[in-house]
């Protein structure tokens, strides 16, 4: 699905990664965890094409495509989909209208008939019980207003409106309480399928608790230092970060 | 900021290219350049005007004389030489004077086409009367048999001053004063035509009025009167829509709009104005400098001004409320944007003068390009206007960073129990809220209209369905490549 190679990326001409390399198999779920200023949402920014964040070096590969020569809607239009970690306000933009000039701007790429508004509400309702979000939230103007949880439910729902093939959660148990967070991890869950891969980005191995990753990544300093199953992220939680540096540095 | 990308220059921002910059070819009886009494004797003549009329305009011209132009706006441009300008031109066929949409010079009726304003189309589908004015002579007034079975008039300002001089002798310049202003003292000696509207007593006005103005003829200004008058517990919704095809000389427009509302009465007065903005380089273009101005004489008397500002190189006006009845209401909605080398300096002024009158203003600027814009209000609270409120909002969103918008609110109050509420922003259209679109699949066109759109959703709300449509397309065509 994902495959990332020596990535080396600036932000205002100072390199925040420093060699990347990670593959993402479909179906398959990843947890990126790491310290404060590690690079981890740089890493999720690149791959979702924000501007301003430059590539030095290195290649990332996106179902055989090279995913850093398209444009930001060009990858959403393929399935890359990222859930912020500080969701944006839209005043006055509807939420609903903004998924759905998303979702037939998709469709009209893959030469799909467009949805027209009785379809695209019918989808919608149902996906916003995903993530028990009100109806009401349909029709507000986009993050306008929402509190800090309800912020994040309305990213998974539009990922389940929008349904990716690849999905960046930047941080989204970052502000949940547990309920909110139980909410959005089992709307996460339903969501697993064997044509989707989830990169979780997160300080925390609470959320791995709700959502059971395949793979686990210590990212510090711009670079993977470690790679393990579900068990490293207990041994972070546990023993801090500073003996995965120590054990790169005697490595 | 991107290294990734390159930065799009502010020069690209210019919209897309103007629409409507066509010319339509018929032939004009146009005056030769120039303005002295003989000129404003020759208007009234042409116009068959009686005594009092072209000594009304004299007065107003030897007014004029001693005035001087305005400089306090905040715009800036080459200054109008009055004497270079034609100051009448009525295309030749109306001589025969058409007397149905049917008589009306094709050629017209396809520019209106052109334009995507069939009038036909809108007679039936819309159900509006439009009194369309095609350079300074009124050529098409549709629906008058409708209207008169119920009493409204709704003709060109010329016929009225024919068929109802005492209604316009009673009203004319009774709130904007022949000397009022420079371009208000201008338009008084030199006004071609314009609408006249009656609603008599207890009246709900049967459809929405509309006019559709448009400036033709090379070099010739067009000086709009318009006189609308809601008769007490009357009711109406008047529409003015604006275009103008492209030209490479600045036009002046110097209109002139007076509102009475009497007890009881509701005026809706909504403008979509689209004149040509002037080139990339910020050549040519319309000087739009209009007198806009309500007379909420009669207690518990209402008139909303909306407008929608997208056209003409600079824009000065300030459609105001004078709320003398006590418990009159004014309002104000509107959306200006300015982009490539446009200026505007607009507001409104709420003068409260009666008990318990209340003003809303709500203005959203946008600038792009290298426009520039100002939101400039008056709220002025009398002696007289014990409990008077008024609530302002000024929300400015700017798109990219060569573009500027200011804000010049000004508060007079002299009557200690008034109420005031005052709210301003100004803001950029984000980065975050550009990405946030894209990463959902949204392209950055479609995404800066729609948080543009998003923007002017409060002033779009009061506009009536027919426009609120047009409007929101004409942001799109106006913003199509403004992106930061």
């Amino acid at each position: 699905m994902l495959k990332i190679e020596n990535l080396h990326a600036s932000v205002a001409g100072k390199e925040i990664l420093k060699g990347i390399n990670l593959t993402i198999g479909a179906g398959e779920i990843h947890a990126i965890m790491g310290p404060n200023g590690s690079g981890k949402s740089t890493l999720s920014n690149v791959i979702a094409g924000r501007d301003g964040y430059e590539v030095t070096q290195g290649t990332v590969t996106y179902k055989g495509h090279d995913l850093l020569a398209m444009e930001p809607e060009e990858r959403a239009w393929e399935g890359v989909f990222l859930a912020f970690q500080y969701p944006v306000e839209i005043p006055g933009v509807n939420n609903t209208y903004l998924l759905k000039a998303g979702v037939n701007a998709a469709r009209r790429h893959r030469g799909e008939q467009e949805l027209d508004a009785m379809e695209f509400m019918q989808l919608v309702r149902e996906k916003a019980k995903l993530v028990e979000l009100d109806q009401s939230f349909l029709s507000r103007g986009v993050n306008e207003g929402f509190s800090g949880g309800e912020k994040k439910r309305n990213e998974i729902f539009q990922m389940a409106v929008l349904e990716p093939s690849l999905a960046l959660l930047d941080e989204t148990d970052s502000g949940l309480d547990i309920d909110a967070l139980r909410i959005v991890a089992k709307g996460v869950n339903t969501l697993r399928a064997a044509d989707r891969s989830i990169i979780m980005i997160t300080h925390y191995q609470r959320l791995l608790d709700y959502i059971e990753p395949d793979v686990v990544h210590v990212l510090a300093d711009g670079k993977i230092l470690k790679t393990g199953d579900k068990s490293l992220a207990l041994e972070l939680e546990e023993r801090g970060y500073d003996w995965v540096r120590a054990e790169e540095a005697a490595a | 900021m991107s290294e990734v990308k390159q930065e799009r220059k502010p020069e690209e921002f210019a919209g897309r290219e103007y629409q409507a910059g066509f010319i339509t070819d018929i032939e004009s009886d146009t005056l030769p350049p120039g303005l002295n009494e003989d000129v404003v004797r020759h208007i009234s003549a042409k116009k068959n005007e009686p005594e009092w009329l072209l000594n009304w305009r004299l007065e107003a011209f030897r007014h004029w004389q001693t005035m001087t132009e305005p400089h306090w706006p905040n715009v800036s441009y080459t200054p109008t030489d009055y004497q270079s300008i034609s100051y009448y031109s009525a295309p030749k066929s109306q001589a025969d004077g058409p007397k149905s949409l049917d008589e009306v010079d094709p050629k017209l009726l396809e520019t209106y086409a052109k334009l995507g304003i069939p009038l036909r189309e809108q007679e039936f589908l819309a159900g509006v009367a439009v009194d369309a004015v095609f350079d300074s002579v009124s050529v098409a007034t549709t629906f008058k048999g409708k209207l008169k079975d119920v009493g409204v008039i709704f003709c060109p300002i010329s016929e009225a001053v024919r068929d109802y001089p005492e209604l316009v002798q009673q009203y004319l310049g009774t709130v904007v004063p022949t000397g009022d202003n420079f371009f208000a003292a201008l338009n008084s000696a030199v006004f071609t035509d314009g609408s006249f509207v009656f609603i008599p007593k207890g009246v709900r006005c049967p459809m929405e009025l509309s006019t559709y103005f448009r400036i033709n003829a090379l070099n010739t200004g067009q000086f709009e009167r318009t006189l609308i008058i809601a008769e007490e517990g009357s009711y109406v919704s008047y529409l003015e829509g604006c275009t103008a095809p492209q030209r490479d000389e600045n036009q002046l427009h110097a209109a002139v709009v007076e509102l009475v509302a009497l007890d009881d009465a509701q005026i809706k007065y909504s403008t979509v104005q689209n004149w040509y903005p002037g080139d990339e380089d910020g050549l040519g273009g319309i000087y739009n400098f209009v007198t806009k101005r309500a007379d909420c004489r009669g207690a518990r008397s209402k008139v909303s001004w909306t407008q929608v500002e997208t056209g003409s190189a600079i824009t000065w006006k300030y459609p105001s409320c004078v709320l003398r009845g006590d418990d009159s209401v004014g309002e104000f909605y509107s959306v200006a944007l300015t982009k490539m080398h446009q200026q505007a300096d607009t507001g409104t002024k709420m003068i409260h003068i009666g008990k318990n009158t209340r003003s809303t203003i709500v203005s959203k600027g946008i600038a792009a390009g290298f426009g520039n814009q100002s939101y400039r209000g008056l709220v002025k609270i009398g002696k007289s206007a014990e409990g008077a409120r008024n609530y302002t909002q000024c929300d400015s969103l700017l798109i990219g960073d060569k573009c500027g918008a200011h804000t010049f609110p000004y508060v007079e109050v002299k009557n200690p129990t008034a109420t005031m509420e005052h709210e301003a922003t100004t803001s950029k259209i984000g980065e975050e809220q550009l990405f946030y679109c894209k990463s959902r699949g949204i392209s950055e066109e479609d995404a800066v209209n729609m948080i543009v759109n998003g923007f002017c959703k409060d002033v779009f709300n009061e506009l009536p369905m027919e426009f609120a449509v047009e409007a929101n397309r004409l942001m799109e065509v106006s913003l199509e490549g403004a992106v930061g």
